[in-house]
């Protein structure tokens, strides 16, 4: 029962104290893995052998390949489970040890034990060389580890969004230099369960009763958003009226024809927000796309007068000691 | 005897900066200890267990910079439970009685409560500079009150902490009146800032020389930042994503191109990589350059971009950089000093990275290199033994091999040669970490080549007692042993206990020593704190064997006794 991550296989042969001979196979074989309670770690029970699917937990997965062989290193980034640790205590006589140890179900943090070439040759095989998932071990900050699993997962979902706009040919060609790449998206599948293909949410706009829906993941980033938005109320005059009558169904923006989206630098008589998934009403830009697209709920295309205390965002040279824009009713960032 | 009056031995004294020329002069005589100890103005602290804060204080009453140091470096790494300690809180109280001068606080793997911020912030009307190193156990909110109360802050520095981020305005904390900001570190927050609190900070601070935002602050706030403040000479990119023909990509180039004085670039948090040209004018003058935290950044923007980097003295990246990146990299920037090589996925496998041949390219094309980190997944004696001819100037070498005890992967045998190369060849080495397939040689070598080791980290290796002996006998200056699942027991960590005195610490988890050994050593040294730490069963004392295997063992020297702050899992014998 392949619950051992292959450190087991050499067992005692490191040479514990009692000088066993060094690289033979020792009395722990892998069918010894006993399950443990492991220190400070979640214990999720899985069925190891069956499960063959990635499990969400904590970010410890970073996008290799999914391997469905039932190979000692297979699972990556999963949370380490109960299964995941034998009980070795000590090489040389774990089943002794930790019935003499009086720790009764008490793990130690796993010992590596010493492994013969043998052992060493045939994980090889099996595996790509994953390491075991032993705690604290490659040696690498926990922060590190953390922040970089969850980039992972952010920039997968920018990165789908690239790709499928062909925004970056970049980007895929670099896609296909590295297996990375690939094993991103593949371990983006799994994470999520699905690869995002579209993301609508309501749109409505001041005084505009019906509302319609727009597709997020159909933009890369706030401009074209804002543009596609723009076309979508667009009434063309060429004047901004100023009448305000809620009922008018005539609405006058004045729309850009460069890439710069009125919306967006509030140049316009109204403003984009949004409406987060707490519950307020934030204004959209200021957070990095990927980002807005996880909080977003829907959008609101807002007459700038009715945004309360609404500095116009992009001012250039102006030295305004106002506090930070804030919406009605939304906390301060 | 000295003729000279005391005023002049404290002028020489401060052209001594480095703390053993310090403590050297203090030995000489009672004169010269009296001189020195109220002159000195910068200590450094490596266990804060090893004094209480009220000594320091007696012994040197007029400190303004002081660095301290808590939890044993393995914590990095998990294997220390949260609540070990390493708490702040008490050296803040003590020095706020006694330090009126503070200027200078640094601290690393220490636990800092925004109650000790807030009574840093203060307590001390002179301070300006806090940098906090994988610290925790503070969040937003202490940060705001040393952004509020500290007037003259020049220096906030958070690198790679836990810190809760309550979404507070802290940023909004510092008052219109403070302009004397000179580095700005947050890019380890992970929650949103508001980003014109952050702008108008920029704008006011003129001297601002380093800026490392956090993930929150988005490509549009970026051009403005910078166009605020060209003086920058380092810069933490939080978020890079935008098209490449928007209209904020272009109003970045111009502002990037304005920025003349950049000589350092991090972050890239989350990237778009077809943005990266962006950057390639301040690329001919970066001298150091790290892209780990930048998992967008692969193939050939990355090539791209270090092709751009010919002054490249420091450069950390993630290793799917994979070899053939590691040639451009060692055919261009022959002035690199320091790499590192993290690995992007751990544990996983199999995926393009980092080999022996990378290795050795990097050996042959930079011949300053002196510090190195590196993941990979295999390794060669042969390899090592090239690299250690090519680059005899190693004072940093660490090698970490994914899986802990392969062995070189073409003639499987351990890499004890490939190692005892580099100790052999390096004679100015200070710090090693070993891995891969290890037998008792390679202790042998090290214990006899690596005079000026100071640091070694060993996981999964050795065979018997005698590998730790070969170290503790032979190694003169070392100061820090951490070890971990080897098989070596109390033999070894009895036959020359005198040892530990010399030493800042020893670690030693999942390895053979007994709690009889422990106990054993506790009696012999009294000087030392012999702490077994049991996070599982919290009633050591009563229910277990001397026979039993330690857990986890840490053993420093101390002029305190045991600490009182230990919590229930730490024995201390």
């Amino acid at each position: 029962m392949d619950g051992a991550m292959g450190l087991l296989g050499g067992g005692g042969g490191g040479g514990s104290s009692g000088g066993s001979t060094d690289g033979s196979m020792s009395t722990v074989s892998k069918a010894e893995v006993v399950e443990q309670d492991y220190v400070g770690l979640m214990s999720e029970v899985s069925s190891y052998p069956a499960e063959a699917e990635l499990e969400l937990g904590l970010g410890l997965s970073l996008g290799g390949a999914m391997k469905a062989k039932p190979c000692a290193w297979r699972e990556y980034g999963r949370i380490l489970t109960a299964k995941d640790f034998p009980s070795v205590v000590s090489r040389g006589s774990s089943a002794s040890s930790s019935s003499s140890s009086g720790r009764g179900t008490s793990t130690t943090a796993i010992t590596g034990t010493k492994r013969t070439a043998d052992t060493v040759a045939q994980d090889v095989g099996h595996a790509n060389g994953a390491s075991s998932q032993v705690v604290g071990w490659p040696p690498i900050r926990a922060y590190r580890i953390n922040s970089l699993a969850s980039q992972v997962k952010a920039s997968t979902a920018e990165e789908d969004d690239h790709s499928i706009f062909g925004n970056d040919k970049n980007k895929n060609s670099a896609k296909k230099d590295t297996n990375n790449s690939n094993n991103k998206n593949n371990s983006n599948i799994q994470e999520k369960g699905c690869r995002r293909s579209s993301l609508f949410v309501k749109v409505n706009m001041d005084g505009v009763p019906i509302g319609r829906k727009v597709d997020l993941n159909a933009h890369s980033c706030y401009e074209s958003l804002a543009q596609t938005l723009e076309d979508m109320f667009h009434r063309p005059t060429t004047t901004v009226n100023a009448n305000r009558s809620s009922g008018e169904k005539e609405h006058n923006l004045m729309v850009e024809a460069a890439k710069s989206s009125r919306l967006l630098d509030g140049s316009s008589e109204f403003v984009l927000t949004y409406e987060d998934k707490e519950g307020d009403w934030m204004l959209v830009g200021d957070v990095p796309w990927g980002m807005f697209l996880n909080t977003v709920k829907r959008l609101r295309i807002m007459r700038t007068s009715e945004a309360n205390g609404l500095a116009p965002r992009f001012q250039e040279r102006d030295q305004r000691q106002t506090p930070a824009p804030r919406l009605r009713g939304s906390k301060p960032i | 005897m000295t003729y000279f009056p005391e005023e002049v031995l404290e002028h020489v004294f401060d052209f001594l900066s480095s703390h053993r020329d310090r403590n050297a002069v203090s030995q000489v005589c009672k004169s010269w200890f009296r001189v020195e100890r109220w002159s000195r103005h910068r200590v450094f602290i490596g266990n804060c267990y090893a004094i209480s804060p009220e000594r320091v204080i007696a012994r040197f009453p007029r400190v303004r910079a002081l660095t301290l140091k808590g939890k044993p470096h393995f914590a990095d790494f998990s294997l220390v439970p949260h609540d070990w300690g390493g708490f702040v809180y008490p050296w803040i109280v003590a020095m706020a009685k006694s330090y009126p001068d503070l200027e200078e606080l640094r601290l690393k793997r220490m636990v800092v409560s925004d109650e000790s911020l807030e009574l840093l912030s203060r307590s001390f009307p002179n301070f300006q500079s806090l940098v906090l190193v994988s610290c925790e156990g503070f969040s937003t909110d202490g940060l705001a009150s040393i952004a509020a109360n500290c007037r003259v802050l020049r220096e906030l520095d958070l690198q790679e902490n836990e810190v809760e981020d309550r979404r507070g305005h802290w940023l909004g904390c510092f008052p219109d009146s403070c302009t004397s900001l000179v580095s700005l570190n947050f890019a380890c927050l992970k929650g949103e800032v508001n980003l014109g609190a952050l702008e108008r900070l920029v704008a006011r601070c003129p001297n601002l020389r380093s800026l490392r935002l956090n993930r929150a602050v988005p490509l549009e706030a970026l051009h403005k930042i910078l166009t605020r403040a060209p003086q920058l000479v380092d810069i933490g990119i939080g978020s890079y994503v935008h098209e490449s023909n928007s209209e904020a990509y272009v109003k970045l180039c111009n502002a990037v191109l304005n920025c003349k004085s950049v000589q350092s670039l991090s972050g890239f948090l989350e990237v778009a990589p077809c943005c990266l040209p962006a950057f390639y004018p301040i690329c001919l003058n970066l001298t150091s350059l790290n892209l780990s935290y930048a998992p967008g950044i692969q193939g050939n923007e990355l090539i791209n971009l270090i092709r751009h980097c010919r002054k490249l003295q420091r450069l950390w990246i993630l290793d799917y950089i994979g070899d053939k990146g590691l040639e451009v990299v060692a055919s261009t920037c022959k002035e690199l000093q320091e790499l590192r090589v993290f690995p992007y996925d751990p544990y996983g496998g199999g995926n393009a990275t980092v080999t022996e041949e990378g290795l050795v390219a990097i050996s042959m094309g930079c011949p300053k290199l002196h510090s190195l980190l590196y993941f990979c997944r295999q390794m060669t004696n042969a390899a090592l033994i090239n690299v250690a001819k090519n680059c005899p100037n190693f004072t940093r070498f660490r090698l970490c091999i994914l899986d802990p005890t392969k062995p070189d992967h073409v003639t499987l045998q351990p890499l004890d040669e490939g190692f005892g190369a580099i100790v052999q060849s390096c004679k100015g080495l200070r710090r090693l970490s070993l891995s891969g397939l290890l037998t008792d040689q390679v202790f042998l070598y090290i214990g006899m080549y690596a005079e000026r080791l100071e640091m070694l980290s060993i996981a999964f290796a050795g065979e018997s007692d005698k590998g730790m002996l070969y170290v503790l006998n032979g190694c003169k200056n070392l100061r820090k042993l951490e070890i971990r699942d080897s098989p070596f027991g109390d033999i070894a960590l009895l036959t020359n206990v005198g040892k530990y005195e010399t030493m800042r610490s020893l670690w030693m988890s999942s390895c053979d020593v007994t709690l009889g050994g422990c106990k054993a050593l506790a009696k012999k040294m009294p000087r030392l704190n012999v702490e077994i730490i049991n996070e599982k069963d919290q009633m050591m004392e009563n229910s277990h064997d001397d026979g039993e295997k330690v857990e986890k063992m840490f053993v420093y020297r101390t002029l305190c006794g045991p600490r009182r702050d230990a919590p229930d899992f730490v024995w201390t014998l």
